[in-house]
């Protein structure tokens, strides 16, 4: 945000989060906080004291126009209140003292807490100015949610303010990201909010509805369908028929989608993991404009747990609540998905496993700022999706060559890719990684003495790597069932059909 | 304690050193305010990589785990060996529920990981400030895992420890699981975590010395910790170990006084100390570091050329800026406009003050927005800082170094020297290239 500075009462080695501004999301500005960073000697000594120097150099070197007073988790802890301490100080700008408990609640918690007591303080004890009735002008929106550290958010507001401008809708305020106190003041002036991040901005949403008559467009826009069912939800609103604007929506999606060469697509197996918005939107995206299977989804989102459960049971899975990516790994090994799409830790997990993966939540790394525009939300928003989850998975022509020349010198798991040379040939199997959930199989195999013949496990081989895990540990545990021995072609096929999708 | 470390820099007599007096009572700037640093967990990130059979379990908040992540996230790829036990709300209600939390966490940790020999308890600022004792929690898991798996605790809290600290906290952790050095024995201990192709080639050029044993404090098994006694003569490698230093002189054994091993003079210097410390002629040093040392002016000298004459302000962080300052000065020819430590350790500094040109600024601490203040208004060639503030200053028009390459990457002694002047160069190289 502009104008506002945050100071934190944290020990030395906090500041490390300033790294998240300038290093991943490639900020040229220092984040306006100012920490405490105190140390022992301090402890033994007048921490307060420490709040109340930086408090003042703050307010004076930054002239700030509004100032957000926390305290980071070990600050916590000390209990100098540097809230209380900051708003009895006199500085002639707004003061918000942020409760934000370190131990029991996380960062999107935070960030929506945030927003809504700095809205809430700007805000308090203004009359709803008197809105023009929406006749005979251009109705008016706030975007509200998008953050410096989310997901696509600075190309996600270019394409939603477009989108909103084909139905003739113009943006009154985006915030928080980029918005300075006096753009807060003015939020009553919108004839509706666009809760575009609901982790961030519902609360304030919310509050807003309530304090200013504010109706919410709760839809977001991730997709074709929800960008159409976007525009009805604003049209409705605004009382504007979006329809034309509909059928004049350019996106490439739905063809490629349709295209012959996508009929690979049908089935593939997805898991998908990541905060509340963006999984629930995601899967929507992958069944019904890819054409993809479902096969678990999740979020660390608490708060919109039941949000998930609700999507998750739409698909027949259930949804996985955690923050712990070791929990997630498993989950991923277990399911043996053809396609991860999943947060900055997800990705790890997938390059570990073997499986392709694209991010579609934060938290993020360095390249998921990239230098090109690259909306989530709106009709170019869904081209994007379509180029970034697809081609993580092989081509269709290409896959089915591949299949087809399974069993020629070049094309072979053992062979290295031609162009590397004859050389290279020997141990080429080492140059692509089976899934981890391979390996934890054929311990369990060994446990039960079941044997592959020979035959059986050239068939094996002959199962694209991605999935052969899976198919190794179904066949076994068919095997293990029957009380079956040894595996042959025979089994493996038994087992096939029946664990059949 | 000896005083070879001045006759050692006397005889490493570089061209370059003629020109600068020396100043043993170089005046220091001493600030405080808001730091810009990161606590000593960072030290996990290559800690954990140098004692392969060691995992190193912090206790602390979110925060922390959020921080060794973000800071090692690239470590996730591999199988990581360090990990984060959160402190919730009720173990902050009380000390026993939070032992008994702990004591669970271990338990299940070492089942999953036979691998471990040695776990670090990892104390951090919330663990602190609840008076969390974590010595006590290793010393009852121990006993509790009937000695298979060496469990100690340090602290690399941000209230204890800057960055680099967090090694010599944990090094001292070690100290007391020294095996005594039988009493006729000597050797030479050399003290601060050195990749293990720097490691390498050290001892390499210890035994054409002819100085045996040597051994390396981190060992690259935790397991297997070097002998410490009366005999023992250290040799620090690293600026950031005083602590250590410390707890190894109650040991019995012998601080070298040496400027760190950087650069072609910082390197002899260290070698030339340790041969006279074990009672070996210089000669013997000459002629066993010839080679290198002709290896070093050869890859040395194209970088002299690009440094020469460049201002450079180092901001403190990491504890290392003392004898690179001296390096980029005295073997790149470059000016030496401030120069900021985290804090003076003048016992683990001496022999690197002498070698400080005269008037240079000197500050230890830091009261951030005043020293950007002051870098503003200098505008150096280039600046060495932490992360979080390399590319708002590239913003501003300035060139920076990110200082963390400087304690990951092989940096020490001969043939590293050409690479460490390089790290330099690069930015300004890279400036140069750019049509913007």
């Amino acid at each position: 945000m502009r104008d506002v500075h945050c100071v934190l009462h944290a020990p030395q080695g906090d500041t490390y989060a300033d790294l998240l501004f300038t290093m991943i999301a490639r900020s040229a500005k220092r984040p306006p906080v100012t920490y405490t960073t105190f140390q022992a000697r301090d402890l033994g000594g007048d921490t307060a004291e420490l709040v109340r120097k930086t408090l003042q150099d703050t307010v004076q070197r930054f002239k700030p126009r509004a100032l957000l007073v926390g305290e980071a988790c070990t600050a916590e802890l000390i209990q100098d209140q540097p809230g209380a301490m900051a708003e009895g100080m006199g500085f002639d700008i707004p003061v918000v003292p942020l409760e934000l408990p370190a131990f029991t609640r996380k960062e999107n918690w935070g960030a929506s807490e945030t927003f809504f007591s700095l809205v809430r303080a700007l805000l308090r004890g203004h009359k709803p100015a008197e809105r023009p009735a929406m006749t005979g002008r251009r109705p008016r929106a706030n975007l509200l949610g998008p953050t410096m550290l989310g997901f696509r958010c600075r190309d996600d507001v270019t394409e939603v303010t477009r989108l909103l401008a084909s139905v003739g809708v113009d943006v009154n305020v985006v915030a928080p990201a980029g918005a300075a106190p006096e753009d807060l003041l003015r939020l009553p002036e919108a004839d509706f909010n666009v809760c575009l991040y609901p982790e961030v901005a519902y609360s304030t949403c919310a509050w807003l509805e309530r304090m200013f008559q504010q109706p919410t467009v709760k839809t977001v826009p991730i997709g074709v369908g929800a960008s159409r069912d976007f525009l009805l939800e604003v049209g409705q609103v605004a009382g504007i028929d979006p329809a034309p604007a509909i059928a004049a929506a350019q996106t490439r999606l739905p063809w490629y989608s349709r295209s012959v060469d996508s009929t690979y697509l049908t089935g593939k197996r997805v898991f998908i993991f990541g905060d509340a918005t963006h999984v629930i939107a995601a899967a929507r995206v992958a069944t019904e404009e890819l054409g993809f299977e479902v096969v678990g989804l999740g979020s660390y989102s608490r708060e919109f747990a039941r949000e998930l459960r609700a999507a998750a049971e739409g698909y027949g899975v259930e949804a996985l609540i955690t923050d712990d990516y070791l929990q997630v790994e498993a989950r991923v090994l277990e399911l043996a998905p053809e396609l991860v799409l999943g947060t900055q830790m997800e990705r790890h997990i997938a390059k570990r496993a073997g499986i392709p993966c694209a991010v579609i939540s934060a938290p993020v790394h360095v390249q998921d700022f990239p230098a090109r525009y690259a909306p989530q939300m709106g009709f170019e928003g869904a081209n994007v999706i379509f180029d970034t989850w697809v081609h993580p998975l092989m081509m269709g022509l290409e896959e089915h060559l591949i299949t087809m020349f399974r069993e020629d010198i070049e094309f072979n798991d053992e062979a290295a890719p031609s162009h590397l040379g004859p050389a290279a040939r020997q141990g080429g199997a080492q140059t692509r990684a089976e899934p981890a959930a391979d390996d934890d199989a054929e311990g369990a195999g060994a446990d039960d003495a079941i044997i592959w013949d020979s035959d059986a496990e050239k068939e094996l081989r002959k199962i694209p790597f991605f999935v052969r895990g899976k198919a190794r540990r179904n066949t076994e545990r068919f095997a293990r069932e029957r009380g079956v021995a040894t595996i042959t072609v025979e089994t493996l096929y038994d087992a096939k059909a029946h664990f059949g999708r | 304690m000896t005083d070879v470390s001045l006759q050692g820099a006397a005889q490493a007599g570089h061209p370059a050193a003629a020109a600068s007096a020396c100043n043993v009572d170089l005046p220091v700037t001493r600030e405080r305010g808001q730091r810009q640093v990161f606590c000593g967990l960072a030290g996990i990130v290559w800690l954990h990589r140098k004692m392969q059979d060691a995992f190193f379990l912090v206790v602390g908040s979110r925060t922390c785990a959020h921080l060794l992540q973000s800071a090692a996230g690239v470590m996730v790829f591999a199988e990581p060996r360090f990990a984060t036990a959160i402190l919730q709300d009720r173990d902050l209600a009380g000390l026993a529920d939070c032992n008994e939390e702990l004591d669970r966490v271990v338990t299940e940790l070492l089942a999953r990981r036979p691998d471990i020999g040695t776990l670090f308890l990892v104390a951090s600022c919330p663990s602190e400030v609840i008076k969390l004792d974590l010595d006590t929690a290793a010393e009852r898991l121990a006993a509790s895992q009937q000695g298979r798996v060496q469990i100690l605790a340090y602290s690399g809290s941000g209230l204890d420890t800057t960055f680099t600290q967090g090694e010599d906290t944990c090094l001292t952790a070690l100290v007391p699981r020294m095996p005594e050095l039988p009493a006729a024995e000597r050797s030479l201990l050399v003290l601060g975590t050195l990749p293990d192709i720097v490691e390498d080639q050290f001892a390499r050029l210890f035994a054409e010395i002819g100085i045996a044993p040597v051994h390396f404090l981190p060992p690259r098994k935790a397991a297997e910790l070097p002998p410490v006694g009366p005999g023992t003569l250290l040799l620090a490698a690293q600026p950031f170990v005083g602590e250590t230093a410390a707890a190894l002189a109650k040991r019995g054994a012998t601080l070298i006084e040496a400027p760190y091993p950087f650069g072609i003079e910082g390197s002899r210097a260290w070698f030339a100390a340790a041969a006279a410390a074990w009672g070996l002629p210089a000669e013997r040093v000459e002629a066993a570091i010839a080679a290198p040392v002709a290896r070093a002016e050869r890859g040395l000298a194209n970088y002299r050329e690009q440094l020469a004459g460049k201002r450079i302000s180092f901001l403190p962080d990491s504890q290392l800026e003392i004898p690179l300052g001296r390096f980029l000065s005295r073997e790149c020819g470059m000016q030496l406009t401030e120069v900021g430590v985290p804090y003076l350790d003048r016992r683990m500094m001496a022999a690197e003050l002498e070698l400080l040109p005269a008037g240079l600024r000197l500050t230890e601490g830091q009261d951030l927005e005043r020293q950007l203040d002051r870098l503003r208004q200098d505008r150096p060639d280039l600046t060495v800082c932490g992360l979080g503030l390399a590319n708002p200053l590239e913003a501003e028009g300035l060139t920076t170094k990110w200082s963390i390459e400087l304690v990951f990457s092989p940096v020490h002694g001969f043939d590293q020297a050409a690479d460490l002047a390089e790290l330099f160069a690069r930015p300004l190289n890279r400036r140069q290239r750019l049509a913007f």
